[in-house]
């Protein structure tokens, strides 16, 4: 029987086991931010340690950036001093940062791959739980607490426990106006937020296969919002060409042995796997959250579900969602009135998703009363954008267009929803207050999805405007 | 880091009155919003935990059982099902632990959250549905009552009633033997962590690695 890229890529990294039972995982790659590493770059000064692997380790500033002014010092005093820390700690330790300023600053998530730094078969970790967006190369990816930072700064190493695998294959074929966004919607509506507990997944099937690298990091970006802390695709030839050439990617006579290396790790065909998993991808309308957390999510042409239908374990979380959300059972979830739409996130905000966004937008015009922006992932997307003139379509369309950032998926920046706002919203989790107020409401979709309610004020099935 | 030996990081045993909270998903942004993450430390993160649903926008108390004067001074917390999922971050079980919880039991949690108590030390222990529905009314009748939370007999006791308490292996063995502050025994390993890299080729650019 084979083995699996999990099981392959665990083997290859582990360092020992330890007495409690835990592995001892070497991380090729950490990524560090602003947010959740201040107070372990405090206990490695506190315990006189240094970073182990400095050179394998790269920061970057993303969580707290304003997306409209960038001069320092910024308005808001915690995120400046913030800010201050990550550049001291970055500095005194010797890790490589990219600033506000710098040409490859951006959303962690989204530069690494961008600087060719996620590459197959490699373990990456960082105080994210978005960090699974990485296993879209074929990388064991997965986010940690700020203990754990220490730990990686100190060791390059992680103790775990060894989680089980399940391949979850989409089969089949999307209908049109069905993006990356739906399907991964989709799975966790199908095997719920707490499904992937204790587990890896393998996102695998002609879906995935088909997908370019930037929809496999959007499925993979959401593999924690289904429970599953890794969640990963096999490396094929469009990994390699997605790197071929980048900064940080293997050069000239190392790039073939690297190539062979990526493709030894990969899955065998008859690899073991402790779950095994079909969804039919003919199924997967665009899809709309309509609740508290992910799994809410129905097709755009359904209606909502009734509480007193619904298995024993969702029902109490579904009447506590419609009670915070103010909708009502048995309605449709079209027509559902917004009043802010966001184009960004982790999930959601690469040239890809900015294109397709941008095609629904062209020669329309926001709703009026519809507060909307687009804000790139990073500063190099920012750029190539521009170049496409994408800025030019949504500004004439009335979306605000922004600097690189995390922005209002969780609101740690100036941009927040007010009061009882209701926000089509491209990012990853649709949390009472995850949007910057405590009473806002947030209906997770794709950004042509978030593009299409923009324009008519109300969710609405972007397929009758493509 | 702890500075302190193992022997002086043992966990097996935590005990004193309880909270319940109910609910299941409650996540990491329920626990601990992303705005009081604007920091450079954990300190005063308890002023803010549960801030969402214990005070409304009018600047009213909600209810929540943290802000009931019954459960003020509990060590153990009682929650449902995948408590603490989504985000990373570890804000979530310092502000929980910084306002007084010492043990945490529910039905089940999201995985990092849970990773993240075991590195601050917390105990996080698991019971059925059904018992953590009597335990939770055991408690509201009579709030006073301690709840014991034992790893080493793998049990929750609440007025002389008994429950089966789970955890995986590792992380119980951790506490148990003190090992939870991970630093030291990882840095331990010396120069496997070095060896296991030479055996990767992407560690050295596949500059070494057979064509």
């Amino acid at each position: 029987m084979g083995r699996s890229l999990f099981d392959k890529v665990w083997d290859l990294h582990s360092v020992r086991e330890l007495e409690s039972g835990q592995t001892q995982l070497f991380i090729g790659l950490h990524l560090v931010h602003e947010v959740t590493s201040p107070q372990a770059f405090q206990m490695m000064r506190e315990a006189g340690l240094t970073v182990l692997y400095p050179q394998r380790t790269f920061a970057t500033v993303d969580h707290i950036v304003p997306t409209d002014a960038l001069s320092r010092p910024l308005a808001d005093d915690l995120a400046e001093r913030m800010l201050t820390a990550i550049e001291k700690n970055a500095r005194e330790f010797g890790i490589e940062f990219y600033g506000l300023g710098s040409a490859s600053q951006g959303i962690v998530h989204v530069i690494g791959p961008e600087l060719g730094l996620t590459q197959p078969g490699m373990t990456i970790a960082c105080g994210d739980s978005h960090t699974s967006t990485h296993g879209a190369f074929g990388a064991i990816a997965f986010g940690i607490g700020t203990s754990q930072v220490r730990d990686v700064l100190a060791s390059q190493t992680l103790a775990m426990a060894r989680p089980k695998v399940r391949r979850v294959r989409v089969t089949g074929r999307l209908g049109g106006g069905v993006y990356a966004k739906d399907v991964i919607l989709h799975i966790i509506r199908r095997l719920g937020v707490n499904g992937g507990a204790g587990h890896a997944y393998e996102f695998a099937g002609p879906i995935l296969e088909s997908f370019s690298m930037e929809e496999r990091m959007t499925v993979c970006n959401m593999a924690i919002e289904g429970g599953a802390r890794v969640g990963y695709v096999n490396p094929d030839a469009k990994t390699f060409e997605y790197l071929r050439g980048r900064r940080f990617a293997p050069q000239g006579a190392n790039w073939d042995k690297a190539v062979a290396w990526w493709k030894s790790i990969s899955s065998d065909g008859d690899a073991r796997y402790d779950d095994d998993v079909a969804l039919a991808g003919e199924e997967i309308a665009p899809t709309v959250t309509w609740g508290i957390n992910p799994g809410q999510a129905i097709g755009v042409d359904e209606n909502l579900p009734r509480p007193e239908e619904m298995p024993d374990t969702e029902r109490s979380t579904a009447r506590e969602a419609f009670e915070f959300m103010s909708l009502t059972p048995g309605d449709p979830i079209a027509g559902t009135p917004i009043d802010v739409a966001f184009i960004g996130s982790c999930t959601n905000s690469r040239i890809s998703d900015l294109r397709e966004a941008a095609k629904v937008a062209q020669g329309r015009h926001v709703s009026p009363g519809v507060r909307a922006l687009v804000v790139p992932g990073s500063r190099s997307i920012k750029n190539e954008a521009e170049a496409e003139g994408l800025h030019e379509i949504f500004r004439a369309a009335g979306f605000d267009w922004r600097e690189p950032g995390c922005s209002m998926c969780l609101a740690m920046n100036p941009d927040k929803l007010k009061g009882r706002e209701v926000c089509a919203s491209s990012s990853n989790r649709n949390f009472k207050g995850r949007q910057g107020s405590a009473t806002g409401r947030t209906l997770l979709m794709s950004p042509a999805m978030v593009a299409a309610a923009a324009i008519a004020g109300r969710v609405t099935d972007v397929r009758e405007m493509l | 880091m702890s500075a302190a030996k193992p022997e002086e990081l043992k966990v097996s045993r935590r005990a004193g009155r309880a909270v319940p909270v109910d609910g299941d998903d409650i996540d990491t942004d329920r626990i601990i919003p992303a705005r009081f993450m604007k920091g450079i430390t954990f300190e005063g993160l308890e002023n803010h935990v549960f801030e969402d649903v214990r005070t409304g926008p009018d600047g009213k108390s909600l209810g929540h059982p943290f802000d009931d004067p019954r459960f003020q001074g509990a060590r153990v917390l009682l929650v449902d099902r995948n408590f603490g999922c989504g985000s990373s971050r570890e804000h979530a079980p310092q502000a929980i632990t910084r306002w007084g919880i010492q043990a945490l039991v529910a039905e089940s949690y999201a995985e990092i959250f849970f990773g993240n108590c075991v590195t601050l030390g917390i105990p996080a222990v698991a019971v059925s549905r059904d018992d953590m529905a009597t335990l939770k009314q055991l408690v509201r009748d009579e709030p006073r009552a301690e709840v014991i939370v034992d790893l080493k007999e793998r049990v929750v006791i609440c007025r002389d009633q008994r429950f089966p308490a789970r955890m995986p292996d590792g992380a119980r063995k951790q506490l148990q033997e003190g090992t939870w502050d991970a630093t030291q025994a990882l840095l331990s390993a010396g120069d496997a962590i070095r060896s296991t890299a030479s055996r990767l080729p992407y560690v050295s650019g596949f500059e070494g690695a057979a064509r």
